[in-house]
């Protein structure tokens, strides 16, 4: 067993326990911190692929901002207790139960596939560091980001528009 | 490392988002779960670049193919940070007129 399997069956088992716990813990902040241990799981996971600039990405504007906006919006509900009330333990139930039968049937739709069994992955190459991304961004992708600029804007505004007192 | 194991595992991330969203009640999890949906894909399209490039790779040796994969995965981030802004500003609207996060109260359209 080589390290690069032994880390990556950590990650993998790290990355669905936080998420289990993320799903599961009563108190919001800790589902909160739970989904950044999930974040950080699979950035280690790009650095496995060979995709660096993707992993430092996800961990500036997941682990970095996303959750810093959801923390903060959590603090100032004070939603920090356990108000919610267990209500219909069957709605509960069924929602796992729902879960479940999608990946089996995700699992099941894989082990049909004749083409994946035997693929494998090249994690060697240069293709995931940022001077050929880079490249390939600003020569073929230029357009997009450049949009995504003006997304970003209209989304700023909507998001004060939206959380502005009084109307 | 066979890419079945990274599609086994996004599935898996995949399916605990979905069971999240719909067993829990609080709007900010549910966004939470959702986002964890988001990474479950991500995580996905970059194994499959990688997929993509080992069989590039073999007929060129100096191939650069993924590199498209890796930058989807970088517009699909920049949509979920401007996506996170709206949509807590939404909650934030929401607590302010019904003093809640829980779901359950958002049931007007039922009477």
């Amino acid at each position: 067993m080589s390290i690069t399997e032994i880390l990556f069956w950590f990650l993998s088992a790290m990355a669905l326990g936080a998420a289990l716990m993320m799903v599961t813990s009563k108190n919001p902040v800790y589902s909160v911190l739970w989904l950044i241990v999930v974040f950080f799981a699979i950035s280690g996971h790009y650095i496995l692929l060979n995709a660096q600039f993707l992993a430092i990405v996800n961990i500036i504007v997941y682990a970095g901002a996303i959750m810093v906006l959801f923390l903060f919006v959590i603090m100032l509900m004070n939603l920090n207790a356990n108000n919610e009330p267990q209500k219909n333990q069957w709605s509960k139930i069924a929602g796992i139960i729902a879960g479940g039968c999608l990946l089996l049937v995700f699992i099941a739709a894989i082990r049909q596939s004749e083409a994946l069994q035997t693929q494998l992955l090249e994690t060697g190459g240069e293709t995931g560091l940022i001077h050929l991304l880079g490249k390939t961004l600003f020569t073929d992708y230029v357009l997009p980001f450049e949009i995504s600029s003006v997304l970003f804007l209209s989304a700023m505004v909507g998001a004060v528009v939206i959380g502005k007192k009084g109307d | 490392m066979p890419i079945n194991y990274y599609i086994i595992l996004a599935v898996a991330l995949f399916s605990i988002g979905v069971a999240g969203v719909l067993t829990r009640r609080n709007a900010i999890i549910i966004f939470m779960c959702v986002e964890l949906m988001l990474n479950a894909v991500n995580l996905l399209l970059v194994a499959f670049s990688k997929m993509h490039y080992a069989n590039a790779v073999q007929l060129n040796p100096a191939s650069t193919a993924g590199t498209e994969a890796q930058l989807f995965v970088f517009f699909i981030m920049v949509v979920a940070a401007a996506e996170v802004s709206v949509g807590l500003a939404i909650i934030v609207m929401m607590y302010r007129n019904i003093h809640s996060v829980d779901i359950n109260f958002l049931n007007r359209l039922k009477h």
